[in-house]
């Protein structure tokens, strides 16, 4: 019953989707004003059916309905609760809904917190999203239905994997959802002025807020994702260059410049077209990765057959999408005139070369990830494109980003002094050369390129520190005045300087932990004990211990650091029946400084087991370093000037210092 | 998609299904010395776990993965240098088990591509910044325009 | 809003005009790039990327020399795969998917169609033999290829795999996966005709 209501509301969904993708365009070209006011309310309507939807597949988990056969393939009655939640997106068909889902949520929070936005403008950024919206329906509803009946009813689920049931993995799809799904508000925006034939100044001010949730979620769901890699599978990396995450990086990447142009689009009124192209490549970025990942075309695994049929579908609609999109730019764009000049050497000047630099990266990613796809259609050969290609290629094109990062909210608009700016950064210079030369002169191994890096994260955060020092007037006014100053700053200000401040921790947490990780893999005896760095890790023995749905090894560390003992590390090597599979739990220690990480291999015979061992200095800061971007976005997010219409206002601030946001 | 990733890391994790049961050959020994156990590892992270999604042997639990771990230990402590090693991979699993892909004109463009891009996109901002510092200075004022311009600079007063 | 606030837009200066043959190729640029890339994603939907092709085609087959499954000569080595057109199978006990392909096998040795060799990739022989009382012996040589050595020589990263050796002992092709009705009746049996009459083979 509850399957069959659940599929009515997709249906239904489907239909207002349809009405809402159209009526509203047509009343918004002929300015019919009934047809344009039918948007709010078919969001809203959208939004309950699919809501409805995803409530009843939700609901078919909750109580292991094995009469769906969605639930039965993902799904068992032994799951632990959380879980059985969590299966609902864990599959194709399912996190199909939750896309739509979140696509109506954004529109309908556009439907009625966009207010300030005139009222055709709005019709018709609601009707892009609708029209997205039917293109999945669709495929949801004719290849990929989750309400399939299944007749006899299994007694029990298949969907038991332990991988699954973990938080980190269960639960980052919703994040990078809201992520790239999000900028399909961006898009939307971006194909309503596309329309209208013109880019008003307040577009950039409309946009910013919904692209700065977007970029929000989704730097936490890349966070959350990397994270789970770290202390889930049993060596500690974090990152791989996986199309799978590739295809979540780059929207990543073209997000940020977009969240950078769209700010002088706002201010200066120039880089109009290239900032609404932009936008529309984000989000085509988002479908491409939809695309990437469930048409298999890019995968590597011996066994597995891909369905043609899936792939075909998503990508016609991804092609009437983004050429649709782009036929309209480039008829369009040739009239979206410019505004403001400005010197190369301005502020406008720092984010054009900010943009520049991250979509060459942008289309690097893109480059490496899709191009064994190309040679094998083109020649057959079979490459491999691997992390030694990306770190190579990424970590020559942000470099620069990086270094700009500081000095850029330094120039203001329209013309500035490189050398004047470089000069109020002498603190942070000075900063940048005493850690150099600190790591230089006291650590054993300091790789050049280890240390050009450092230095760039400390440059970003003592430059972030330094422009903030500026506008409080720190020390150069009475403290009081300090904090007055500190206190009204508009909280984009302090948004940006938390953001820019965590990718400078998160660049630091990078290099030391890749450059400076003590890895030790040997077999021990109880008793045994390895000296890693300052710490020494000496086993204590292995055995077996019971788990609810699986047995476990687990092996004993204590672990020492001038002779005062510091912690035990209990890792475990765990082998589940149902399905039969091995997994490694390392016992993770963060201490300052690094992390503390062990892993029990395999016993190899006399008492003796297989053990892997390590010290990853500062690694948390990688994650420490996202959730400080993620602050500083949501502290921008809640400027209040993103939230109302705010031109009036601004008028009357024009006369602030131009340092002030 | 994540059933997928799931059931991959399944496959390297439990290395190929039954043949973790049939784990023969005792621990995995490491070489003495250790300049050539550090060649040994840095080898391990460019090559390609072949039955894995896009892991390199280092990584990988999966059997074929160890037995290439070991398979380069032995050639390293029979005295090749690191590109014979390379070498003698490619010439049984081909390039694509190097996780860099080589230098050749197969892969000229995924290797210059960035600079080019760069380079391209670069001289395309340059341009623009060119254009727009040239373009004539806008028309200037028509009778008409300079009277309204004189009465609303009058009415500011 | 007063007339001096008309933004410069309205005002179309000359270099505009004539730029806009440049400034349509700047717009029409994302376009076409899209066209590229979306007409290799479809080409890429019907390519197996999983599957890597053997780099051994072409090239002779690799010295080696395995002894036999105990109580079950002959074992196999090269020179054993010149003078005749064979197969070589890469099987195991523990291969599941070995099992598809097997009844396949053995109806190719009952017929006559061709010789196929075994090699016994990383097995434990009691367990390989037993796997071949139960299920049928099609194999002439089987080659005990404990440590998987001679795998890698050949290129083996799965199994099952087959390979198609000529009467020189050059490998000509290779199957990876289970060999089904369809790869038997479309693939392997042309190609093994094809070699035979000395006509070049595409696999």
């Amino acid at each position: 019953m509850v399957a069959e209501i659940g599929h009515f509301a997709l249906v239904l969904a489907f239909l207002v989707a349809l009405v809402q993708g159209t009526l509203p365009l047509i009343g918004a070209a002929r300015g019919d004003e009934r047809l344009i006011a039918l948007a709010r309310p078919a969001a809203s309507a959208g939004f309950l059916a699919i809501a409805t939807a995803f409530g009843a597949l939700t609901w078919l988990y909750v109580v292991s309905d094995f009469s769906v056969l969605n639930v039965v393939n993902n799904s068992h009655s032994a799951k632990p609760m959380l879980y059985k939640i969590a299966g609902v997106w864990g599959n194709h068909e399912g996190s199909l809904v939750l896309w739509v889902l979140i696509l109506a949520l954004f529109g309908l929070a556009v439907a009625w917190l966009g207010s300030n936005l005139p009222a055709a403008f709005r019709a018709r950024v609601l009707a892009v999203q609708a029209l997205i919206a039917v293109g999945f329906l669709a495929f949801s509803l004719f290849t990929s239905n989750p309400f399939e009946r299944v007749a006899p009813a299994p007694p029990d689920g298949r969907g038991l994997n332990p991988l699954l049931q973990d938080p980190g993995l269960a639960f980052h799809p919703p994040f990078l959802y809201l992520g790239y799904v999000g900028f399909s508000i961006a898009f939307s925006f971006a194909i309503a002025a596309l329309i209208e034939g013109r880019v008003e100044p307040a577009w950039a001010r409309w946009v910013r807020p919904w692209t700065l949730a977007a970029w929000c979620f989704l730097t936490l769901g890349i966070a959350l994702g990397s994270w789970w890699a770290y202390y889930e599978l049993g060596w500690g990396g974090w990152w791989f260059w996986d199309p799978v995450e590739n295809a979540s990086f780059m929207p990543w990447l073209a997000g940020t410049a977009l969240l950078h142009s769209a700010i002088v689009v706002e201010k200066r009124e120039t880089l109009k077209s290239w900032t609404v192209l932009l936008a529309i490549l984000t989000f085509s970025l988002s479908l491409l990765g939809t695309f990437l990942v469930r048409s298999g075309v890019l995968t590597s695994v011996h066994a597995f057959a891909s369905d043609p049929a899936r792939g075909v579908f998503i990508l016609a609609f991804l092609t009437i999408v983004v050429a649709g999109s782009l036929t309209l730019y480039a008829v369009r764009a040739p009239g979206l005139a410019g505004g403001g000049l400005f010197r190369p050497v301005s502020r406008e000047g720092a984010l054009v070369l900010n943009n520049l630099l991250l979509a060459t990266a942008c289309a690097t990613v893109l480059l490496g990830t899709l191009y064994p796809l190309f040679l094998d259609a083109v020649s057959g050969a079979k490459i491999s494109v691997g992390p030694p290609y990306f770190n190579t290629t990424f970590g020559a094109l942000i470099a620069p980003v990086l270094a700009a990062a500081a000095i850029g909210p330094l120039l203001p608009w329209k013309r500035g002094d490189l050398g004047a700016a470089l000069q109020r950064l002498t603190a942070a210079l000075a900063a940048v050369a005493v850690s150099v030369l600190a790591i230089y002169a006291y650590v054993d191994r300091a790789p050049w390129l280890a240390l050009a890096f450092i230095g760039l994260g400390v440059w970003l955060i003592a430059g972030a520190a330094v422009e903030w020092a500026e506008r409080v007037k720190l020390f150069r006014a009475a403290p009081a005045e300090s904090w007055r100053r500190a206190a009204g700053l508009p909280r984009a200000a302090w948004g940006m300087t938390l953001a820019h401040a965590g990718a400078g921790v998160l660049v630091l947490g990078v290099v030391a932990s890749s450059t400076w990780e003590i890895e030790k893999l040997q077999t021990m005896r109880p008793g045994d004990a390895v000296d890693i760095g300052p710490y020494r890790m000496r086993f204590e023995g292995a055995g077996p211990v019971p788990g609810p749905n699986y047995a476990a090894i687990e092996g004993r560390f204590r672990v020492q650091r001038n002779g005062v003992e510091v912690t035990v590390l209990r890792p475990e090597s765990r082998t589940y029946t149902d399905p039969p599979m091995q997994t490694t739990e390392a016992a993770i220690r963060p201490r300052f400084g690094g992390d503390l990480y062990a892993v029990i291999g395999e016993p190899t015979g006399a008492g003796a087991w297989a053990t892997r061992l390590y010290f990853k200095p500062l690694v948390h800061w990688i994650w420490g370093g996202a959730l400080l971007m993620v602050l500083g976005g949501a502290i921008s997010l809640s400027d209040r000037r993103h939230r109302l219409g705010v031109p009036a206002r601004r008028r009357q601030a024009g006369l602030a210092p131009a340092a002030a946001e | 998609m994540l059933k997928r990733l799931s059931l991959a890391l399944v496959l390297c994790v439990a290395g190929l299904g039954a043949a973790a049961a049939q784990q023969a050959g005792g621990p995995e020994q490491h070489l003495d010395d250790p300049a050539l156990e550090r060649r040994a590892v840095e080898l391990h992270k460019e090559l390609r776990c072949l039955v894995c999604q896009n892991q390199s042997i280092a990584e990988s639990n999966a059997d074929l993965a160890r037995d290439l771990r070991v398979l380069v230990r032995e050639r390293l402590a029979a005295g090749d240098s690191d590109q014979e090693v390379r070498d003698f991979m490619v010439a049984r699993y081909g390039d694509w088990v190097l996780l860099a892909p080589p230098v050749k004109r197969d892969t000229w463009l995924l290797w210059f591509g960035p600079a080019l891009v760069l380079l391209l996109a670069a001289a395309g901002v340059v341009l623009w910044y060119r254009r727009r510092a040239g373009a004539a200075p806008p028309a200037p004022l028509s009778e008409d325009e300079r009277r309204r311009l004189a009465h609303l600079l009058k009415a500011e007063d | 809003m007063s007339d001096s606030e008309a933004p410069a837009s309205t005002r179309t200066t000359a270099p505009a005009r004539t730029g806009w043959r440049a400034r349509l190729a700047v717009a029409v640029a994302p376009l076409a790039l899209f066209a590229v890339i979306g007409g290799f994603l479809f080409q890429g939907l019907y390519l197996k990327p999983q599957e890597i092709p053997s780099v051994l085609i072409g090239r002779p087959v690799p010295g080696f020399a395995l002894p036999a499954l105990p109580g079950r000569p002959p074992g196999l080595s090269s020179s054993d795969l010149t003078g005749e057109v064979s197969l070589v199978n890469v099987f195991a006990s523990w291969c599941i998917a070995c099992r598809y392909e097997h009844p396949l096998l053995m109806r190719l040795k009952e017929q006559g169609v061709v010789t196929v060799h075994g090699l016994n990739y990383k097995d434990t022989p009691e367990a390989a033999l037993g796997w071949l009382e139960r299920f049928g012996d099609p194999y002439v040589g089987v080659g005990d290829d404990r440590k998987g050595r001679v795998g890698i020589d050949w290129g083996v990263y799965g199994v099952p795999e087959t390979f198609l050796v000529d009467a020189q002992g050059m490998i000509r092709c290779k199957q990876i996966g289970p060999i089904t009705e369809r790869d038997l009746a479309e693939r392997l049996l042309p190609a093994i005709e094809a070699v035979r009459a000395g006509r070049p083979v595409k696999c």
